[in-house]
């Protein structure tokens, strides 16, 4: 029995990534390494405004001086920034009028993830504003946004046209002398969305957008900035397939969301990057810095996250809690699998009175992975009534995995209520025994119970969502297990 | 001999300290403590004093506290002087077997012709040298000087401190306990380093009492090694009860054998600055381990609990609970780290930390952490921290209870989980009416302290 669980666990385990392709396009690259002129040529090569010029110089002499932190639970090789191409775009940049003058191999790329680009997108309601390698080439259904007063387009658009708006907002969440990556991608992003719901609006559709590294050796910085004003409400999709390569990658992005009075954003991701083979050759790199500042009262921020891929994922999207009576949600599935490593969780930072927060983080570790939840809840002396409640489990799936659990409470207040709890454990026997009872194999058992598991968060994503990232947990861990 | 240091730049003038007197350092201590010091002090002074910017001590930034000047004995006539020998302390109605150490010397002991059989206790410069083949098997083989620099340390600069050997089979019938009385006329520096090995099938319950009795500031580094052999139980309650102006290190290594069951409560019921670094390696199937807190403070005390539970084999429980109460301006934190090694299997640990904050300008940090490399084990951790409950506060004041009353009976009620688990039976009742005493905040008054038991003294022992 045990046996027989054990091959079945390493067969569940043993599935090969399977959105391992490459698309051949032709890019355009600066030469390798990163120094002032880099800088500067990014910003000429975009066209931009002198204040984006001094905001990327001030990040960049301020990275300089950084070192990167090793606090982590991770063990990463050493990053050569030298050996990185820093901006990379698609030679021909296509003037879209229709899908036709879409490259075919490009539509081919979208097609192959899925991605409903074409006339069928009308009746899947998602708007996408598709990145391939750092630049958006394509952005769908603007009009019906912008009939609305919504703004859904890339970061460099948004420079160009609403410098206003990206003055006032960009690095006003994630500054650039935050943290080391954060530094990084301040200097050298390359391009991102950029949203902004007016006031009292309810966007209609699921925002989404998909990355995709599409070429050697390029280190992806996206920047992403949402901002919702006053009553309006947005959910954001990202997700990610990379193709299989065996050099590391770096990525390095920043999403920052501003929440205005009673606003409402939702996050969703799905990231599914490229884990490394199962010796844990290769696989990306995933730092990201995401933050959401819930600036005005009653607003809410939900973050729910479904990280499957990376070689090592280092992503804490926080909430920091500033509007009286905001609240901050975020919901968790990490699954690591091979040699994968993961040190997620979240920040909340209580700053306004009666601000509530609540996080669910399920972790699932596999074959030789190492899987860590780290999240700080902080109330601050002013922050009166706050309320938290953080969930922390662990599940393993074999014995050479790691599962560890570093959560931080810093309460300053006596008026604030905060709970953790963290469980570790693995498949309890008489659980696999209670479903072969009722005619399920022992295959089967594990995929159910690893299902239910993480339904809690899989349930908070939408639709379209929920459908894919139960689609990834099966890749990524359950192999041939439906 | 009394040697006075003034620290203001940490690194050098503790380099210099120990440069220059090096040969008082090891005149009179045995060989294996010398010989470890040099390494020890190249590790102290490449970490430092520990600051916040270590993750370790996050919440704790011990540098400002090591500054000063400060008495430091270098032999025990030094740290003894006539003023401590007036000192009897006592639990009231609890028998022990006692021994006083003075700002870490040892200093006498009760007579002691009743222990059993073979038990050993005494000075530890005296008794290594007695016994060398037992210091030398067991001395700083469980507190490895680079794990800490605050162990590092007192390796470097500890002379004395309390040797305690159980032989094979010996139940001590009475605990043993360890008074460390802090005085002098200046500031101190205080090392102790305690030894204790508890061999097969021995039982024995400790108490660690540190007072100060005079109103000086006192800055300690103890730590005491332990080591639990086969089939052993042992019990460590450490009583701590300084003065606003003492900061204390205090380590507790335990290391543990095949089926040993240990037991640590530490009792911080008014201290300075405390930190207290508990680390228990089981280092052998079966074992069991306890490892309790309870901290109780107000005005601008602080109190760090560290604990480190090393699973390091197979079929191993431990049990955590640390619980506190934070009035006035204090501030507290607690680390729990469980690791559970690879192969450890069949692992149970809990974790569990409670904090009560009463003033809004109380303060908490919680870090428990789990890290497991094993598949088969369960662990579970839990945090919270709050106030006292409305609703209960509401079903007491409904029956005639008034608020204040209710409150005490609220509180005492949530540290009484933590004094219910000491397993003698009149330290329980004494450290409960202590407890109950302290909520009261009849505490302060000298006359109603009976942990040190100086009725009538015109020092204040807090």
């Amino acid at each position: 029995m045990a046996e027989d669980q054990d091959k079945i666990l390493e067969e569940v385990t043993g599935g090969e990534y399977k959105y391992g392709f490459y698309t051949d396009i032709e890019m355009e690259e600066f030469p390798k390494g990163l120094n002032e002129d880099i800088v500067r040529l990014i910003s000429a090569k975009k066209n931009e405004p002198e204040f984006m010029l001094e905001f990327r110089l001030k990040a960049f002499r301020h990275w300089q001086t950084m070192k990167m932190p090793d606090w982590a639970h991770l063990n990463i090789p050493e990053i050569d920034f030298n050996d990185i191409i820093y901006y990379a775009v698609p030679k021909k940049k296509p003037e879209l009028e229709s899908m036709d003058e879409v490259d075919p191999e490009l539509k081919a790329t979208f097609d192959k993830l899925g991605i409903p680009l074409d006339e069928q997108k009308v009746l899947a309601g998602v708007a996408v504003d598709a990145v391939i390698d750092s630049v958006s080439v394509k952005t769908t259904y603007k009009e019906t946004l912008a009939e609305k007063g919504i703004i859904f387009c890339s970061i460099s658009e948004a420079i160009q046209e609403y410098p206003d708006l990206i003055k006032k907002y960009l690095g006003s969440v994630v500054p650039h002398q935050d943290n080391y990556f954060g530094a990084l991608n301040a200097a050298v992003f390359s391009d991102g969305s950029f949203v902004y719901i007016p006031k009292g609006v309810r966007c209609p559709m699921e925002l989404s957008t998909y990355f995709r590294i599409n070429a050697m050796n390029t280190g992806q910085f996206e920047r992403t900035l949402i901002v919702a004003d006053d009553d309006s409400y947005v959910s954001y999709l990202e997700g990610c397939t990379a193709p299989q390569r065996d050099e590391n990658q770096l990525h390095a992005a920043i999403v920052e969301i501003v929440a205005m009075e009673r606003a409402e954003v939702k996050y969703s991701t799905v990231q599914n990057w490229y884990p490394g083979d199962k010796e844990g050759k290769g696989g990306i790199y995933n730092f990201v810095t995401k933050r959401a500042i819930c600036k005005g009262d009653y607003s809410k921020v939900m973050w729910t996250q479904v990280e499957t891929g990376s070689a090592i994922t280092w992503k804490y999207p926080s909430c920091v809690l500033q509007g009286d009576h905001s609240v901050g949600e975020f919901y968790s599935v990490a699954v690591t699998n091979n040699y994968q490593q993961a040190d997620t969780g979240t920040k909340m930072i209580h700053l306004g009175k009666h601000t509530r927060s609540l996080i669910v983080s399920k972790g699932v570790s596999a074959g030789k992975s190492q899987n860590s939840y780290r999240g700080l809840v902080k109330v601050s002396k002013k922050a009166e009534n706050a309320r938290n409640f953080s969930q922390c489990d662990s599940l393993l799936l074999g014995d050479k995995c790691g599962a560890h659990t570093f959560p931080y409470l810093e309460i300053a207040n006596n008026s604030a209520k905060v709970e953790h709890e963290a469980t570790t454990s693995k498949i309890g026997e008489d659980q696999i025994f209670y479903c072969n009872q009722r005619g399920l194999s022992t295959e089967d058992a594990v995929g159910l119970i690893v299902n239910g598991y993480v339904k809690e968060v899989i349930n908070q994503l939408p639709m379209e969502f929920a459908v894919e990232a139960q689609k990834l947990l099966q890749i990524s861990l359950e192999g041939s297990v439906g | 001999m009394n040697k006075t240091c003034r620290i203001i730049n940490l690194q050098e003038e503790y380099s210099q300290l120990f440069k220059e007197n090096i040969s008082l350092l090891e005149n009179g201590a045995p060989e294996q403590m010398n010989v470890l010091r040099a390494a020890a002090f190249d590790s102290f002074i490449s970490k430092g004093i520990p600051s916040n910017k270590v993750e370790e001590y996050k919440y704790t930034n011990l540098q400002p506290y090591f500054k000063g000047t400060f008495d430091v004995a270098f032999s025990s006539d030094g740290a003894i002087n006539n003023n401590s020998e007036k000192f009897h302390c006592g639990v009231p109605n609890l028998d022990t077997y006692n021994v006083f150490m003075i700002n870490g010397w040892f200093a006498q002991q009760d007579e002691l012709s009743t222990l059993p059989k073979g038990v050993i206790i005494g000075s530890i410069r005296d008794k290594a040298k007695e016994h060398p083949e037992i210091f030398e098997k067991y001395y700083n083989t469980n507190a490895p000087v680079d794990s800490d620099a605050m162990v590092a340390m007192n390796t470097a600069f500890a002379q004395d401190g309390a040797f305690v050997y159980i032989p094979k089979g010996v139940v001590v019938d009475k605990p043993i306990q360890l008074v460390n009385i802090m005085t002098g006329e200046n500031d101190r520096l205080i090392f102790q380093r305690n030894l204790v090995i508890v061999e097969e099938n021995a039982q024995v319950k400790m108490m660690l009492c540190d007072h100060t009795i005079s109103p000086q500031k006192f800055v300690i580094n103890n730590l005491t090694e332990v080591f639990a052999n086969e089939n052993s139980i042992f019990d460590a309650y450490n009583v701590q009860n300084q003065h606003n102006l003492t900061t204390q290190v205090s380590g507790m290594f335990v290391h543990q054998k095949k089926h040993s069951n240990i037991l640590t409560n530490n009792l911080t019921l008014h201290s300075g600055v405390t930190r207290n670094n508990i680390r228990v390696t089981m280092d052998d199937e079966r074992c069991e381990s306890h490892v309790y807190g309870l901290y109780l403070s107000d005005k601008n005390q602080h109190v760090d609990n560290f604990t480190f539970i090393d699973h390091a084999k197979p079929n191993c429980e431990s049990f955590e609970l640390f619980k506190g109460v934070m009035d006035d301006s204090a501030s507290g934190a607690f680390t729990g780290r469980v690791l559970v090694r690879p192969d450890a299997q069949q692992t149970n640990a809990y974790q569990s930390n409670n904090n009560l904050l009463l003033t809004e300008n109380a303060k908490i940090n919680s870090k428990p952490q789990l890290e497991i490399y094993a598949d088969d084990v369960k662990c579970s951790h839990g945090a919270t921290v709050g106030q006292l409950d409305d609703e209960a506060m509401f079903y007491l004041r409904a029956r005639g209870i008034n608020e204040n009353e209710g409150r005490i009976l609220l509180m005492f009620a949530f540290a009484y989980e933590v004094i219910e688990k000491i397993r003698v039976e009149p330290l329980k009742e004494n450290i409960r009416s202590l407890v109950e005493k302290r909520f009261r905040g009849e505490f302060d008054k000298c006359d109603s302290c009976v942990v040190c038991g100086q009725q009538g003294s015109s020092v204040s022992c807090l």
